[in-house]
């Protein structure tokens, strides 16, 4: 187990390393470098050579990506290009903000979709599903850049209730964010709710159609002592892993809702330094998001064998 | 003991089809348990036994409902019940035993959680009576250590353990009434006769009524009193086993009963014509009229009333069955098949054969070889001689399969050589074969389900061989096409049809001459019948005979049926554990003196007769893997001498009857020992 453990966390690791590469290497094949991209028209005399000398552009690509490896590792990713300030503190503040609309999504937005998945179901053909499935395959199929508009068209311009759009500095604090954050998270439970209810209901369903399950109601298990006992722990287990991708698409910056709401979080950034040709910074983000989709997969395939009894022995007799 | 346990009344179950008609798939069905009565139900796939066995716990599968009648358990009816009422009487009154209890048991919680929630549900003990009461059901049905396997989760038991299990858990809420939905099916032969010996001792032992429902006629032989045959959703023929399996008489009952191969005849068994009508497609007249060679006009426009006959104690639903009255000494007889030229060349060889499983290392990977001392297919070398059947027998885990893919290419041999025509050797690797090789050599698998391509039409996946490797386009394709229908016995309406759209003997009779097609000189068959019904099995097993006789094929046949075997095969192979036990002519194999694991093999047969009772020589305990050294049987050898067989390889020995047989004990005293 402790082997199969370190394997995977190698293997992660391993990817980690060929995503930067690649982030290095696709900086380093394009035309010019990151101060002629950056500095643009201004690109010559004085100021480039304050640029290359900063970003230790004159010296050769490799020692230059061992340098700035070894940076990482130690976490530090240098200098941002537009603030003219560590990247650490580009990032730090966006983080946070990242992880505080994750997980208030995450928390409101999971069991919601597992509930919504059970019952639609267990009451599948009959009123609840039908009317709840209408719902989330309506919210699935609407592009989430037009239900956060109508979302900010609604609550915020024609009743009111809520700011439309986040006006808040990047480093303001977690109580500040909580009373502007309500509709983005509505507007990103929607979509993600919807998919995993979908995924719960079919699993549901599958289970329920089980030999266990006949097996059970057979032998006399009242019906929600075997919902709870003999459904959803199968259920549920391959949920996990979807469980898993949704979180790390959340943490990873939900790009299109964060620019509808002018929520300053990972996926504005993103496209923030893109468009300021901000080199360091993208290169920095590629690695966090990396490093975020590797590790939340790589728990979620710890706690899948952990919580199946089959794949557990059967790791342990390897 | 004439008291009546549950009744079903005038039972009619159906479904509403796609165009809006009600569609019955049982029909009219009537029949008494009465208590301490073992019952047993009997029908071909489709047959709705299943479904009246589930009804008679008050269970209608989803999309199904009843139509009309009732079933009255202790007079209550179970149909109209609310599922409370129905909680407090499934699993204490009447329990289930389920048909795969490999499926039927909840993976994620262990076996002694399940015997508990049964227990809790059903009687008022508290946790240490609970607890006591566990342990001491496990022990009924023969579990090793009791203790320990409560701890257990369903995946960690073999087959025979989960069944074991299923029939523990059963047994906790003391039911009036066990309902056993196919419970051997799917078992190895010898786990199969001592899940039967159990479920026989239960029944003696607690006075339990139970219903055993079954496709299998040689497994319902040998628990039940009284038989129920069912076919198109109607009862048949009913009454007192003996009777039923002894003196059939309806038609379809006779057929089937003929239709199934037996060890004490060589030869092929009499196939029925067609096949069970579809739900809803029955009019008027006899559901099995196609079928019956005995039909009249009558049979065609009515259909005959379920009629009782005093003296023989039996319900018949025929107009003819007078005819069938003291025909019963026809029904040990089969058909007689052409052996083959034993003078004849050989054409494929096997060289001290071993496969393993085992991952290849890194640095083995390297060097392209597998070094696995302890291999899953070890030292196998059989010479097959062009046109005869050879049979590969064994339990699963016997190395059976693993051999013919390994013949077939699809595995690489780690030791020896297959040879090919004139001593050709053949790589071990698919794709090193010359495209001739692999013509001549044809796969039929066990499942057509899965075997034909559910978006080609007939058409299509026939014409595939025939381009392939003939090159065959427009007129000449499609003569190609009819011909090898017509040599399956097939319309060339057929064409056209989806897999779908045909029975699963159609199906297997495509997946035949889709073989056919590329004229193969061997015919690979893994388990080609063991998905069929046996009035189906008996019409493929002719046909492959047929067209063995017509073309000169060589076939390797692979089952784990030993009747089957009997009546296809020239030339039987033992296997065990992917060790060769004894080799030789199948008239031999089958009598003594024999290998201990062939003797074990045979005794645990069941034959559809009631007064041949399968003999348990051996424990039915699932080896992991081969033992390192030794004998490959020496874990289960009844007849086990001592530590000989533990530490060196048996000689092969060679019988008067020519059949080859590997272990120390010598053959004449084997002989005597077997007598």
């Amino acid at each position: 187990m402790l082997l199969l453990i370190l394997k995977r966390i190698g293997l992660g690791l391993i990817t980690l390393f060929i995503v930067s590469l690649i982030t290095f290497v696709g900086v380093e094949v394009l035309p010019g470098d990151a101060c002629t991209t950056y500095l643009e028209r201004e690109a010559y005399g004085a100021a480039l050579d304050a640029c290359i000398k900063r970003l230790g552009l004159d010296i050769p690509a490799y020692e230059r990506y061992l340098d700035w490896a070894s940076n990482v590792v130690r976490g530090d990713f240098g200098y941002s290009l537009s603030g003219e300030m560590p990247i650490n503190e580009v990032l730090g503040p966006r983080v946070k903000n990242s992880l505080v609309l994750a997980s208030v999504s995450i928390l409101i937005g999971i069991p919601l979709a597992i509930v919504l998945g059970i019952i639609t179901a267990l009451w599948r053909d009959k009123l609840p599903d039908i009317m709840i499935s209408t719902i989330t395959i309506f919210s699935m199929t609407i592009p989430e850049f037009i239900s956060a508009t109508l979302l900010i068209l609604i609550v915020a311009i024609w009743l009111g209730w809520l700011p439309g759009i986040v006006i808040i500095p990047s480093d303001a604090t977690f109580y500040e964010l909580l009373s502007n954050i309500i509709l983005p998270v509505v507007a990103i439970s929607m979509i993600m709710t919807a998919h995993m209810a979908r995924m719960v209901r079919s699993s549901v369903i599958q289970v329920m159609a089980s030999d266990y399950v006949q097996m059970a109601i057979l032998k006399g298990v009242p019906y929600w002592k075997m919902v709870f006992r003999h459904v959803l722990p199968n259920a549920l287990l391959p949920a996990i892993n979807v469980v898993a991708l949704t979180i790390a698409w959340l943490l990873g910056g939900v790009v299109v809702t964060e620019v509808v709401f002018n929520y300053p979080g990972l996926g504005r950034l993103v496209i923030e330094s893109i468009s300021n040709r901000d080199l360091p910074v993208v290169q920095a983000l590629a690695i966090i998001l990396a490093s975020i989709y590797v590790g939340i997969n790589l728990i979620a395939d710890l706690m899948t064998l952990m919580l199946n009894p089959r794949l557990k022995s059967l790791q342990i007799r390897k | 003991m004439n008291e009546i346990i549950e009744s079903v009344k005038n039972l009619s179950i159906g479904f509403n089809s796609q165009k809006g008609k009600q569609i019955s798939i049982l029909r009219n069905v009537s029949t008494n348990i009465k208590k301490g009565e073992t019952v047993g139900i009997v029908g071909e796939s489709g047959s709705g036994k299943s479904t009246l066995a589930l009804a008679m716990m008050g269970y209608i599968k989803q999309g199904l409902f009843p139509l009309k009648g009732e079933c009255l358990f202790k007079s209550e009816d179970l149909l109209k019940m609310s599922s409370r009422q129905l909680e407090k009487i499934r699993g204490r009154k009447i329990a289930m035993i389920p048909q795969n209890a490999g499926q039927a048991l909840t993976p994620n919680l262990k076996i002694g959680y399940q015997i508990d929630e049964a227990l809790r549900l059903h009687t008022d003990l508290n946790k240490t009576e609970r607890d006591k009461k566990i342990s001491e059901l496990l022990n009924k049905v023969r579990l090793p250590s009791p203790e320990t396997m409560a701890f257990r989760y369903p995946h960690e038991l073999s087959g025979g353990q989960q069944q074991r299990v299923a029939v523990a858990m059963a047994l906790a809420g003391k039911p009036d009434l066990l309902l056993l939905d196919e419970p051997t099916t799917g078992l190895d032969v010898t786990t199969q006769a001592h899940v039967l010996e159990l479920l026989r001792f239960i029944a003696k032992d607690t006075g339990t009524s139970m219903i055993y429902v079954s496709h299998d006629l040689g497994a319902i032989a040998q628990v039940s009193d009284r038989i129920v045959v069912m076919y198109a959703g109607e009862i048949v023929l009913e009454g007192p086993a003996r009777k039923i399996l002894k003196e059939p008489i309806h038609p379809y009952t006779y057929g089937l009963l003929k239709s199934i191969p037996k060890l004490s005849l060589a030869g092929l068994p009499a196939s029925m014509p067609g096949s069970q009508p579809q739900p809803g497609s029955i009019n008027e007249g006899c559901s099995f009229y196609d079928r019956c060679n005995l039909a009249t006009d009558n049979c065609k426009k009515n259909s005959p009333d379920l009629e009782h006959i005093k003296e023989l104690d039996t319900n018949v639903r025929c107009f003819n069955y007078k005819e069938l009255i003291n025909q019963n000494n026809n029904l040990q007889t089969s058909i007689t098949k052409k052996s083959n030229n034993s003078e004849a060349n050989e054409v494929l060889k096997l060289k001290d054969v071993s496969i393993s499983y085992a991952k290849q290392k890194f640095f083995d990977q390297l060097l392209n070889k597998i070094s696995d001392q302890n291999p899953t297919v070890k030292n196998i070398n059989i010479d097959i001689k062009k046109g005869e059947t050879i049979a590969l027998v064994g339990e699963s885990g016997s190395g059976k399969s693993t051999i013919l893919k390994s013949i077939a290419g699809l595995l690489k041999t780690k030791d020896g050589q297959i040879k090919f025509e004139n001593d050709r050797i053949l790589s071990s690797d698919l794709k090193m074969r010359n495209p001739n090789d692999l013509r001549a050599i044809q796969l039929i698998f066990q499942n057509p389900d899965e075997s034909l391509n559910p978006n080609h039409t007939v058409e299509q996946i026939l014409s595939q061989p025939l381009k392939l490797y003939f090159n065959l386009s427009g007129e000449e394709l499609k003569k190609n096409i009819i011909d090898l229908l017509k040599k399956v016995r097939l319309g060339e309406f057929y064409m056209s049809r989806y897999p779908r759209q045909l029975s699963g003997g159609e199906k297997q009779r495509v997946a035949v001459a889709r073989a056919f097609a590329a004229k193969p000189d061997i015919i690979l068959c893994d388990e080609v019948t063991s998905a069929l019904d046996v009035s189906v099995q008996a019409a493929v097993l002719n046909l492959l005979q047929q067209l063995k006789e017509d073309l000169g094929t060589t076939y390797v046949f692979v089952s784990h049926d030993l009747a089957v075997v009997r009546a296809i095969s020239d030339r039987v192979a033992v296997l065990y554990q992917g060790r060769l036990c004894e080799i030789g002519p199948s008239q031999n194999v089958y009598k003594f003196p024999s290998h201990p694991y062939t003797e074990v093999l045979l005794g645990a047969v069941l034959e559809p007769d009631p007064d041949i009772k399968p003999k348990l020589v051996a424990e039915d305990i699932v080896e992991e893997k081969p033992p390192e050294k030794g004998c490959s049987f020496q874990g289960r050898c009844p007849r086990k001498i001592g530590d000989i067989c533990n530490s060196e390889v048996p000689p092969w020995q060679i019988g008067e009857n020519g059949n080859a047989i590997r272990c120390h004990i010598n053959i004449e005293e084997l002989a005597s020992l077997q007598q």
